[in-house]
């Protein structure tokens, strides 16, 4: 170990997250690797290790012959004091070599907030931060992840994006740099060559100008770049990497257990949600090889506790197979199974009761909505009957602890609905009342509210969030309506979520705001104890541009979006449909009731929905 | 139903790796190696395993000890081996054998601690270091449980001493109590720079070498 590093290890809050050698973290010989590769994830190691798209991109990168890829997270503001402090470069995990020294860096980023972070770990690195003041071909610095569906506001930072699934992706793009490489290339000739590769986006190969109204006049492609980027897929699951041997951490992270992921994509089609449009088409593992894939990761790592994750878990075609071939083999082995994202379906009740052994932790419900019209409106299937069906079977089952999920400022939102809200916590209260099996323990009913942020990519991508004070409003009537004492109240803070609006629709000027905000100190901003909006109003103020331009202005169906020039398959014309359906409180079946037509099946070839 | 002792060794990047973390890696490696540990009965059964002393975070030890206990009959031999298979980097498993001895028995821990100076040992250091060790009393403060400062003498604690010097080292190699009382070994630096401030080191580093008795014997 580094001797600086030994130093002030003994300084900083858990130390184990920064020195590596976990089991089955890869280390390879220096001396027969070509390519090093520092996988970068711009928050905490207990985040970033929780993550399976990370642990996935990092089996399937080391799995490639003269390849090494190795983990790179933020350091907490301690660490990170000491690290400047002493001159010690961001290093990573595995091999303890500085992350400048890399080949390529490579950030995975999940979420709009996390955006100062890529620029701390750039500048920690000792890197300049703008993509035009790094000439050489190496290091090449490129994004990927969910956020990356808009990467304008960290167009100017990195060299490319790769937008959808990354199995595939990332190992051509690395293949061609390694070529590039090979062939003495510079830069802009490996940029235009990976243009061409489906799925990467090179940020400066669009010219973008502008209206004097500060709405975007036109993206044109430069060098041959494609009008649009296509996202990527992976086509079969069960052809795709799945990580059974995967590092099992010596300290506690957030999702510490084994994660089976059944399937990807949503056949839903919440309006507001971003995942459930750009993750289609809904694509399947199938049930046997589940079980194997979980018998195995059991074994390979140690671990006692299971989740099955997806968008929508219920979902899966044949859940209640593999719950009985799981169930089998955890009971055996003391593992436990857990199931989150399920719908408060019956069905799906009395899963979890079987399942749920010992003991009953808290459940969580998110109707989103508190009236069934808004609910239409959103298209998010679930009636208060149901709800309410759920709760019983959870009471009379031994469960007292239930949390409640909605969203203000959903289009369409009227006080009828806030109050909606309360009346359904009034109303699981009364279930309770009715049907608990133990009410000694007492009921913890919570009722949590976030302010709603429009994303891209969604039926909701043309609206307004609404206004800071009115937004206000609506937590203080909800607040004054909800009476039981059982019943506690939670709401976002509503400076995060205003940011994230601003950044979830930004074009790439705001790549100057970042840069300003990151100089004033923002680092950290998806943590709340680090997060400052005074410090994001001010960079606003330097660079002369409006936040409330990006998140509170309606757009037109005629604009040009930041991220026209991207697509998931499914198409505007759609969303516009949706986002008008959503306006009558008229829902849309399921992909699986029948297909809507929005895009996505062209990837399998115009039929998608039988996953 | 056995019960067993391993014998293993914690260094390098493990080092860092908290007592509860630890345990936790423990329960891991045993799963992953097949071995199924006996489990306490009641509502919420927990594997039977535990560590005879635990070690500070950032220390080093050649001979750490866990008991545990297994649910068929067996000696333990060829588990070390088993075990380092599935182990982190810098855990080793060395011995593993069916314990004669409690652990109360565990009296003494023989420890190194390693002052680094980066500008050259102070001249004298290691005599006056030794005085000061050796001394009469050596009192240093100590946060209590109770998280109030209390005064409190090493010097019962501290069974043998001796420094040798290298360029830039210092090393103490010492007896320490283990426990009922006992110290903790970086105590020993610790002293020297509340009473000795002018020969702080830079750096302190501590490894335990070996477990022994009452008597100052291998304790196993």
């Amino acid at each position: 170990m580094d001797q600086r590093l030994e130093r002030i290890l003994p300084r900083v809050q858990k130390p184990a997250r920064y020195t590596g050698g976990e089991y089955n973290a890869v280390m390879k010989d220096k001396s027969r690797v070509d390519t090093r590769f520092a996988f970068c994830f711009p928050d905490t190691y207990e985040i970033g290790m929780s993550n399976l798209g990370f642990r996935i991109l990092y089996g399937v990168l080391n799995q490639m012959p003269g390849v090494w890829c190795e983990r790179v997270f933020t350091p907490w503001p301690d660490m990170e004091e000491e690290l400047r402090r002493n001159h010690i470069p961001l290093y990573a995990l595995e091999s303890g070599d500085p992350v400048g020294e890399f080949d390529i860096i490579g950030f995975s980023v999940g979420y709009e907030m996390a955006y100062t972070a890529m620029l701390n770990m750039l500048d920690l690195s000792g890197l300049p931060l703008r993509a035009e003041d790094r000439p050489g071909l190496t290091p090449l610095v490129i994004a990927g992840g969910t956020a990356m569906y808009n990467a304008e506001p960290v167009a100017d930072f990195i060299d490319l994006a790769l937008i959808g699934e990354g199995e595939d992706l990332l190992p051509e793009v690395v293949e061609l740099y390694r070529r590039a490489r090979r062939e003495n290339w510079d830069k802009p000739r490996f940029l235009r060559a990976a243009a061409e590769i489906q799925g990467v986006y090179v940020p400066s190969l669009y010219n973008v100008s502008y209206h004097e109204d500060g709405t975007i006049a036109a993206i044109t492609p430069l060098d041959g770049a494609p009008e649009k980027v296509v996202k990527r897929v992976v086509h079969d699951m069960d052809k795709s990497y799945y990580p059974v041997k995967t590092i099992v951490p010596s300290t506690e992270i957030v999702h510490d257990r084994v994660t089976l992921e059944v399937f990807r994509g949503c056949i839903r089609g919440c309006r507001f949600c971003q995942a459930g449009y750009v993750y289609r088409p809904v694509r399947c593992r199938s049930r046997e090889q589940l079980a194997e894939y979980a018998q195995a990761s059991v074994q390979d790592s140690g671990y006692q506790e299971m989740t099955l994750s997806s968008l929508s878990t219920s979902d899966y075609p044949e859940l209640v197979g593999l719950c009985d071939d799981l169930e089998a083999f955890c009971g055996k082995n003391h593992v436990n199974l857990s199931l989150p994202s399920l719908r408060a379906d019956n069905f799906s009740m009395e899963l979890m009761q079987r399942l749920q052994k010992g003991r009953k932790a808290g459940l969580t419900f998110a109707p989103e909505a508190g009236t069934q019209r808004l609910r239409d409106a959103i298209n998010k299937n679930v009636t208060e009957e149901e709800l309410t069906e759920s709760l019983k079977t959870a009471f009379s089952g031994g469960w007292s602890g239930v949390k409640l999920y909605f969203m203000l400022g959903l289009p369409t939102e009227t006080d009828e609905d806030v109050l909606g809200i309360a009346e359904m916590a009034n109303h699981a209260v009364h279930t309770w009342r009715e049907y608990a099996s133990n009410k000694n323990r007492g009921l913890r009913l919570t009722v949590s509210t976030s302010w709603f942020v429009p994303k891209p990519f969604t039926a909701f991508q043309w609206e307004a969030q609404i206004s800071r004070a009115e937004y206000e409003r609506r937590v203080k009537l909800l607040r004054e309506a909800i009476t039981a004492k059982a019943v506690t109240y939670n709401w976002h803070d509503g400076d995060t979520s205003f940011l994230e609006a601003v950044l979830a629709r930004g074009d790439r000027r705001l790549g100057r705001v970042l840069e300003a905000a990151f100089r004033r100190g923002a680092k950290l901003d998806a943590w709340s104890d680090y997060f400052d909006l005074s410090r994001w109003l001010e960079a606003f103020d330097e660079c002369g541009l409006d936040p409330e331009f990006y998140a509170c202005r309606e757009r037109s169906r005629e604009e040009i979006f930041p991220w026209s020039m991207i697509s998931c398959y499914v198409s505007d014309d759609y969303l516009w449909r949706q986002r008008e359906l959503a306006y009558q409180s008229v829902t849309t079946p399921d992909c699986r009731t029948r297909c809507s037509g929005c895009g996505a099946n062209i990837v399998e070839g115009g039929e998608c929905h039988r996953g | 139903m056995g019960k067993l002792r391993l014998l293993f060794v914690k260094e390098g990047r493990a080092v860092y790796i908290s007592h509860l973390d630890l345990l936790r890696t423990f329960q891991r490696v045993f799963l992953r190696q097949g071995l199924v540990l006996r489990h306490s009965q009641g509502f919420h059964p927990h594997p039977i395993i535990s560590f005879a002393l635990p070690l500070s975070v950032g220390q080093a030890s050649d001979c750490e000890i866990l008991d545990f206990e297994v649910n068929e009959d067996m000696d333990g031999a060829g588990l070390p081996e088993a075990l380092n298979a599935f182990m982190p980097e810098g855990i080793r498993a060395v011995d593993c054998y069916i314990p004669v001895r409690p652990v109360r028995e565990l009296a003494r821990l023989r420890c190194r601690v390693d002052l680094v100076y980066d500008g050259g040992v102070p001249e004298g250091a290691a005599e006056e270091i030794k005085k000061l060790l050796l001394g009469e009393s050596v009192v240093i403060q100590k946060r209590t449980k109770r998280k109030a400062m209390a005064d409190i003498d090493i010097r019962p604690m501290l069974h043998s001493l001796d420094i040798l010097e290298a360029p830039g080292l210092l090393t103490l190699e010492a007896v320490v109590s283990a426990q009922n009382p006992g110290m903790n070994p970086a105590l020993l630096a610790a002293a020297a720079e509340v009473h000795l401030p002018e020969l702080a080191a830079d750096f302190v580093r501590v490894r335990r070498l070996e477990m022994l008795d009452e008597k100052g014997e291998i304790f196993r």
